[in-house]
């Protein structure tokens, strides 16, 4: 199973920052799937996952941004309460840490997916697998 | 290595010798002045001293200093000595802080110029068969012509640029095989950005194996900078529009700038009180032309800060060094109350990695408080995802700022590229208070 990675861009916390990253994905054709912005103060990072991280990272690069790619886990949550409990609780209970998570709903597919940053991800890979709990493959996000 | 000299008799001249040709000039200097210029006598009977006043190397004390104001108010030509038909040349200063100034060469005063360009070049080991790219600008600027001459006097090949149109002088580099280049050291930098971009690597890419950088203020780190990422040898430059253009560098063994004693007498000085300090003491330089005839300079205040050193260099030349510019006296800013010169702010920058090449300072007034601040560049290598890590990288920038400066800066991290670049000198400080 290929894993799923990230796309972070640090952008100064200025108007229009957004739209040109925005802009830049949307002239190469890139569909963005979940997106986040962490903010600091004078500078913030944008974190996003899209439906081809190769095309994007290199459309933002070429533009001139500072992008990293991250590795990440994307995970299917239960549409019911609870859901987001049993995640974590198993994430917890194996003492793997969630640096962040974002989530968010597909409407085509029908389902919502949780985006995790975390310390081990081989680990938590196992531990969520093992409880019965499924992981998107790349080709699910992007075709989602 | 090579042990060559542009001119040995002169360059490794027994120091008791060199001092008596610069007294012998001297005398004959202000008996010139005196004899061609209203300005300079005036400026003697002010100061109340006649040039037979003037016997020995140490009575240059008892004269005037002049400086940057002096030329303002004889704007154009009232601190020329010769007749206006007896310039060949003029260049004039872009005036950045006031009107500009005028200076003009006699045959003689360019030169006088060439001959002390050809020495620094070969002490630097460049010659016959060098390709030396003159970056800095031509026109009006002394760097480009200066360089020219020096570059031509020696031998080498010269493949005059001038300033900006960055990538053709990329390819030029790589098509007609420069060796050295002569330009600003922020200029330069910009330069390997571009060719990073281009996919040219300095080191790989072209025979380029020295740099002439100077004509802004730039630190020790930055040089090591520039010679870890693109493999050339950095040499430093000195000399102002007022004393010719560029005219001195260091050596090959890159130990500070050696001024030719033979063409100016310089000084350390405290510029508050005018005294000279010690030897190793930084303080403002202070230059006395003793081979420029149509506008020869009497302690004229450079505003330039360095550090004299009389010892002599392994290089076998006998003349005195000065350290690199280490700022300059109207560029220091006061922030709180304590003396920040850029140039401390940049050897701190330059030695944490994960930030660019490329700084600003701002100084702004909040309140009744003076807040300084900080931009730097984060560099995609070392971007890191996490925000903790970019705070902690802000915070070190910091305390490390802190440690050199005692003054707490605000350090702000923008996106590459977002700091203006300059293909002349870079515009460091931005001072909103004066606003």
């Amino acid at each position: 199973m290929e894993g799923i990675k990230q796309i972070s861009i640090f952008a100064e916390n200025k108007p229009g920052r957004m739209a040109r990253v925005a802009r830049t994905l949307a002239d190469a054709s890139v569909n963005i799937r979940a997106l986040t912005i962490a903010e600091a103060g004078d500078f913030g990072v944008i974190r996003m996952v899209v439906d081809d991280t190769e095309k994007g990272y290199k459309a933002l690069h070429d533009d001139g941004f500072t992008v990293s790619e991250t590795d990440v886990l994307a995970v299917e949550i239960k549409d019911i309460p609870g859901g987001l409990y049993e995640i974590a609780n198993t994430l917890g209970m194996n003492n793997v840490n969630v640096d962040y998570a974002y989530a968010f709903v597909t409407a085509k597919a029908e389902r919502a997916m949780l985006i995790l940053r975390v310390d081990d991800i081989e680990k938590a890979t196992e531990v969520l697998s093992d409880a019965g709990v499924r992981l998107a493959t790349r080709e699910e996000i992007q075709n989602i | 290595m090579f042990a060559e000299y542009w001119n040995p008799y002169i360059e490794r001249m027994p120091i008791e010798d060199l001092h008596k040709l610069q007294e012998e000039r001297l005398r004959s200097l202000v008996r010139y002045v005196h004899d061609h210029s209203r300005f300079y006598r005036q400026r003697f009977q002010e100061a109340g001293v006649e040039p037979d006043d003037i016997k020995k190397l140490s009575d240059v004390t008892k004269l005037p200093f002049t400086s940057k104001r002096d030329l303002r108010n004889t704007y154009p030509t009232g601190m020329f000595c010769i007749p206006e038909n007896w310039v060949v040349r003029y260049h004039v200063s872009s005036g950045t802080t006031g009107k500009p100034t005028v200076v003009g060469y006699t045959q003689g005063d360019v030169d006088m110029w060439t001959e002390s360009l050809a020495r620094a070049l070969t002490s630097i080991g460049l010659g016959r068969g060098d390709v030396i790219q003159v970056s800095y600008g031509y026109g009006l600027f002394t760097g480009g012509l200066g360089l020219h001459y020096g570059a031509e006097r020696i031998g080498a090949t010269v493949l005059p640029t001038g300033a900006g149109n960055t990538e053709r002088q990329i390819e030029l580099m790589q098509d007609l095989g420069s060796t050295a280049i002569a330009c600003t050291p922020s200029y330069f930098l910009y330069i390997n950005e571009v060719a990073q971009k281009m996919g040219v690597s300095i080191r790989n890419d072209t025979k380029l194996r020295a740099g002439i950088l100077g004509a802004e203020p730039w630190s020790e780190e930055t040089r090591k900078r520039i010679e870890d990422s693109t493999g050339i040898k950095a040499y430093d430059i000195f000399g102002t529009s007022e004393m010719s253009g560029p005219l001195f560098t260091e050596c090959h063994l890159q130990n500070g700038i050696h001024i030719w004693a033979d063409l100016f007498l310089i000084e350390v000085i405290d510029p508050k009180t005018g005294m000279r300090v010690e030897d190793g003491e930084r303080g403002e330089l202070v230059v006395t032309s003793l081979d420029k005839w149509a506008f020869p300079l009497i302690r004229y205040k450079t505003g330039d800060i360095t550090i004299l050193n009389n010892e002599q260099c392994e290089c076998g030349r006998t003349h005195p060094r000065i350290m690199r510019i280490l700022g300059r006296t109207d560029d220091m800013i006061i922030v709180r109350g304590i003396n920040v010169f850029p140039s401390q702010v940049e050897s701190v920058l330059m030695r944490i990695p994960e930030i660019g090449d490329n700084y600003q300072i701002i100084v702004d007034r909040k309140g009744p408080l003076d807040v300084m601040t900080v931009k730097v560049e984060v560099t995609e290598s070392t971007f890191s995802d996490k925000i903790a890590d970019l705070m902690s990288l802000s915070r070190e920038v910091g305390r490390q700022l802190k440690n050199v400066l005692n003054i707490t800066a605000e350090v702000e991290l923008v996106e590459p590229g977002a700091i203006p670049r300059s293909e002349g000198k870079a515009q460091r400080v931005i001072d909103m208070r004066r606003v």
